[in-house]
């Protein structure tokens, strides 16, 4: 029984083994074997930086053909986390507009940096900080997790999905709904960092790990 | 130590003091922190910045700003950069150091007062809102909590986007719940 963090050359990835071998009794791997990524059970894809430079880092490292292939046989649970959210879109605004994976119909926006919060001060981008996430469909990912629970952000970018089916949660910032958790079959993608983001962060790694789609 | 402690715990993690090259910030990455904290090195070499923030992003590199008022009373107020604790004054001026800063790429400002620091008399109110007005990053007021009410002035009156306490906590006059429930009561949001 393996859990596979995906490494090709991109993010915190110590933070996130971290975290999950808080959580898991599992053997946590980092790899970017493919070998040992078909044979995990489960499969973290991080992701951290421009998106340009994460998919040319997951080209270059010969694992974009695997990722398509765990996201189209839902063999096995993956978790996205950040860009790793971001690249499963059609495509990017960033880097000038960058195809993704487009696993999920939708697309990946800059926040608006001219909004005014409630005390007419500009909010601020990248978004950076504790923040709301609204349940908008029920997940086992959610379990024993308030609505509304604040986990941890970093970034400028975010997903707008256009299956509302797929929006399994919401963050209000700048004038937009961000698309923070979405998901279809065995994947589930989170623009927030559970592995910062405390007790409801580890809580969603411990769903995950436990997770049977 | 930076990744024994970033094993243990699971929240945003800032490593500062002695941060003085790319190098050093790839380790403390490495060793799991999520940010870095650069002070010194930013005023003897602003490039250092612009470099850091260009090469790790912007949401991992914290400036620690250390100001000291200047101005005599009566005068409009006005404060420097001080390095060395607070020993060696720099001519920089502070409002306008923060904002090359920002303009560097620093994604955060620590603000410490040295007038205040360690006197527990609460924050230098008047530069942490000269700084949080000038600049488009959050701001972290240090330097002089005393009391909770310090910490809530912090933030409604100097505009903080949040505030650092050190002694309070470490000598158990206050938790860390206690101080946030007590944020939360006067109406600012946080997360309890």
């Amino acid at each position: 029984m393996t859990i596979a963090v995906i490494d090709y050359g991109m993010g915190n990835l110590h933070s996130v083994a971290k975290a999950l071998e808080h959580v898991a009794d599992e053997n946590i791997v980092i790899t970017s074997d493919p070998r040992a990524i078909r044979g995990a059970t489960r499969v973290v894809l991080p992701g951290q930086g421009a998106i340009r430079d994460c998919m040319g880092e997951l080209e270059r490292a010969e694992l974009r053909g695997l990722v398509d292939e765990l996201l189209s046989n839902h063999s096995k649970p993956l978790l996205g986390i950040c860009v790793g959210q971001q690249m499963l879109m059609e495509r990017s605004e960033e880097n000038g507009g960058i195809d993704c994976l487009g696993y999920l119909k939708g697309a990946v926006k800059r926040f608006d940096d001219k909004q005014l919060d409630e005390h007419a001060q500009r909010l601020k981008v990248p978004h950076m900080g504790w923040n709301h996430v609204s349940h908008i469909q029920g997940h086992a990912l959610w379990d024993g997790i308030e609505d509304k629970a604040r986990f941890y952000f970093v970034h400028s970018y975010y997903v707008s999905a256009s299956e509302r089916s797929q929006v399994f949660g919401a963050t209000h910032y700048a004038g937009a709904e961000a698309h923070v958790a979405i998901g279809k079959g065995s994947i589930f993608a989170v623009q927030f960092h559970p592995e910062k983001s405390a007790a409801a962060g580890l809580k969603l790694l411990e769903n995950f790990v436990r997770w049977q789609p | 130590m930076v990744s024994r402690i970033a094993g243990e715990v699971f929240i945003p993690l800032t490593v500062g003091g002695g941060i003085r090259t790319c190098e050093d910030i790839r380790t403390m990455l490495n060793a799991g922190a999520d940010k870095v904290s650069i002070n010194t090195a930013a005023v003897f070499n602003p490039d250092f910045v612009r470099e850091a923030a260009d090469r790790f992003g912007s949401q991992c590199i914290v400036v620690a700003i250390d100001a000291k008022c200047v101005s005599e009373d009566g005068e409009t107020p006005r404060w420097e950069i001080f390095t060395h604790g607070g020993r060696k004054p720099t001519g920089l001026d502070a409002v306008e150091w923060a904002k090359k800063m920002v303009e560097l790429g620093a994604g955060e400002l620590l603000l410490t007062s040295m007038d205040r620091d360690g006197t527990k008399a609460g924050f230098d109110l008047g530069v942490t809102r000269a700084i949080s007005d000038a600049v488009s990053v959050p701001v972290i007021a240090s330097g002089g909590v005393g009391t909770l009410d310090h910490l809530v002035d912090g933030v409604l009156k100097g505009g903080a986007d949040a505030v650092l306490a050190a002694s309070i906590f470490h000598f158990a006059e206050y938790t860390i719940p206690q101080a946030k429930a007590y944020m939360a009561e006067r109406g600012i949001e946080m997360r309890l």
